[in-house]
């Protein structure tokens, strides 16, 4: 008995290690100065520049213009981030009360033309996007980064199962209790469905965190810039004969992790307790 | 005083299933309606037409002498208890009542009042804060009741609202739906399909089957005197006897197995017909006297203060109730109904002669 214990426990420290195992590296690298880094690789000891790095990312200006700071890509990839989870929440949660509560022609028919989009990844369709937001005059905005992304058949097919799942009779109980249908979905609906809009919010937030190709082709002013694309632009100078700020990089990449962890801790432990408290 | 008056009352659904086909009854202010009948017969679909939750194919609806066919559920002034409760889960016990007074634009010191009032009234004080998660199906089944009392509405409707519930329970919540709608006075309708229930509770019973209404009467006129071999066979546990027999127009029923019995009513249509006897009519002795039928017993139940005896009359089935007292006869014993209720319905029918 003890003895699988013990060997549970090596298996699972052994596969904490093996994640957490890169961060530490790329953490502990951050923290050494470039040129150690360009020499020697990937540092695994505390080199002593914690500090100064950190400093110089979050709050000096850089960039070709020299405009943004690491902190207003923060920023940036914040507004990103938090636009397209609410933003698809919304409207996918909108999208799916109509389909579910509301009889309506041809419903089926646009639930299973919002559902074909899946296969229309925005990749296929960047040019012509990219067009509209330009004859919108919507380049260098932060509506031009979001709205074009925020329809999702995904969230919206989640909603509408889990719409599927709530008794009939409960909106019957809110029809005699004097519930409109705005009603209904504020005081009911939204409520009933918070373990579902955490679990759609991380995966979104996340998902609008790390978005790169749309933001890179929607913007050319760097006060949009994202963290994902300072990393980027920090090892873009490679090109010239200097040697890139690794350090830097390697800082922004700690940082860039940081706010979609702290979302998951935070919703996931809203979530699970949602499904424990098992309300329905 | 009519409170509810249907007239000629249909539905069929989109999908070509006419549920109800048309149907007029009246409900008298306070009174206790029961509508009962089989699975699938209609009472939901009835029911829901008067909620105003499903539409009403044709005919008229009126409630307090006006015509609501067309009004929203919520304008009304009903009040539902549905079969699985329908409370809002993620709502305390208080503002499961509470939310239908909110809506309505009741002031914050009238809900209070009205949600106290109800609760002490179900015993629910102490769970006002609780979600509805937190309380039993007894306790769930009365802040459903609480959510309908809180409203003071002309109309009580319910829908199969203790089936959830195990027996025990059942039994005593029926007693207080009861005790409480008649304190409140409130004109009620209950939909259920358990024939107990039916006969305790009603003030009137209304028999459905297969979208019609078989009968409409009293607990004792529908148990008594049922006007179909359904409602004689539905209504009572264990239902009424029917035997298949022959009527010939001489005063005589002729039952297989050479037996006869006095006819209870002349027809002057000789035919096929169903005698019914219920089982606790039949008078059950040990030894032949004249006029009494041979009763093959196949087994006896014992039911604790009463015993049933199953058997065969002339070859068909035939159950006897008697008290515990009863000598449990060996094989063979005899049936006197010359002081039991027979009834006589029609064969083919089913219509009571
Ligand atoms: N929404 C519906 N669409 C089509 N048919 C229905 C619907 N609801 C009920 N029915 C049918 O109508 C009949 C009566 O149903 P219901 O009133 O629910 O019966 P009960 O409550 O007596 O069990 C059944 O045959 C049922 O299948
Ligand atoms: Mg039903």
């Amino acid at each position: 008995m003890n003895k699988t214990r013990i060997f549970d426990h090596l298996v699972l420290l052994l596969g904490v290690a093996f994640m957490i195992g890169p961060i530490a590296v790329a953490f502990l690298t951050s923290t050494h100065d470039p040129y150690e880094i360009h020499m020697k690789g990937l540092m695994t000891s505390w080199g002593g520049d914690f500090v100064a790095t950190y400093d110089k990312v979050l709050f000096e200006k850089g960039g070709f213009t020299g405009k943004v700071t690491g902190l207003a890509m923060l920023k940036n990839s914040f507004i990103l981030g938090i636009g397209f989870a609410v933003g698809k929440i919304v409207l996918s949660m909108l999208a799916a009360y109509a389909i579910v509560y509301f009889r309506f022609k041809m419903g089926v028919v646009f639930f299973w033309m919002i559902f074909t989009t899946l296969l229309l990844p925005l990749e296929v369709r960047i040019l012509p996007s990219y067009e509209v937001m330009t004859k919108l005059g919507l380049v260098d905005t932060y509506s031009g980064l979001i709205v074009p992304l925020l329809a999702s058949a995904t969230g919206t097919f989640y909603f509408r199962q889990f719409f599927k799942s709530v008794p009939e009779e409960l909106l019957e109980a809110a029809r005699i209790d004097g519930a409109g249908p705005f009603k209904f979905f504020v005081d009911i609906l939204i409520p009933l469905s918070r373990n579902m809009i955490a679990a759609i919010f991380i995966i979104m937030f996340v998902y609008g965190w790390n978005q790169y190709l749309w933001p890179m082709l929607m913007t050319t002013d760097e006060s949009f810039f994202t963290l994902v694309r300072g990393i980027k632009q920090i090892l873009l100078v490679w090109v010239g004969a200097q040697i890139p700020d690794y350090n830097q990089a390697f800082a922004l990449a700690v940082l860039a992790m940081i706010p979609p962890i702290l979302v998951v801790i935070v919703f996931q432990s809203w979530f699970i307790k949602g499904l424990t408290e098992s309300d329905k | 005083m009519k409170q509810v008056t249907l007239s000629n009352v249909s539905k069929t659904y989109p999908n070509g299933v006419t549920a109800v086909h048309p149907t007029s009854f009246d409900i008298e202010k306070g009174e206790f309606l029961v509508l009962v009948g089989p699975s699938g017969c209609g009472k939901s679909t009835i029911l829901r037409m008067i909620a105003g939750l499903e539409s009403i194919t044709e005919g008229d609806l009126d409630i307090a002498g006006k015509r609501v066919n067309d009004v929203e559920p919520a304008l009304r002034d009903i009040a539902m208890v549905f079969q699985n409760y329908a409370l809002y889960p993620h709502m305390t016990v208080f503002n499961n009542m509470a939310y239908g007074l909110r809506n309505r634009g009741t002031s914050k010191a009238g809900i209070d009042k009205a949600v106290r009032d109800a609760a002490s009234m179900l015993n629910l004080g102490e769970f006002l804060d609780r979600k509805p998660s937190q309380l039993s199906g007894g306790q769930r089944q009365r802040v459903a009741m609480g959510r309908a009392i809180v409203r003071n509405p002309a109309l009580f409707l319910f829908d199969e609202p203790l089936s959830n519930l195990d027996a025990k329970l059942r039994g005593q919540m029926r007693i207080e739906i009861r005790a409480l709608q008649r304190r409140l006075g409130v004109t009620s309708v209950y939909v259920t399909h358990d024939q107990v229930e039916a006969m305790t509770m009603a003030d009137r019973i209304v028999v459905l089957n297969a979208g019609r209404i078989e009968q409409i009467g009293t607990p004792s006129e529908i148990y008594h005197q049922p006007r179909s071999t359904f409602v004689a066979s539905f209504m009572g546990a264990p239902p009424m006897n029917l035997i298949d027999a022959d009527y010939r127009g001489n005063g005589r029923v002729y039952l297989a197995g050479g037996m006869d019995l006095p006819a209870p009513v002349e027809t002057g249509r000789p035919g096929a017909v169903k005698i019914g006897v219920r089982p606790e009519s039949a008078r059950m002795v040990e030894t032949e006297t004249a006029g009494a039928l041979p009763f093959a017993i196949d087994h006896v139940e014992e039911l604790g203060a009463i015993r049933l005896f199953h058997g065969t009359l002339g070859g068909q089935p035939f159950t006897v109730h008697t008290s515990h007292e009863h000598a449990v006869p060996e094989g063979t014993a005899w049936l006197d109904l010359r002081s039991s209720t027979v009834l006589m319905f029609d064969g083919a029918t089913g219509a009571r002669l």
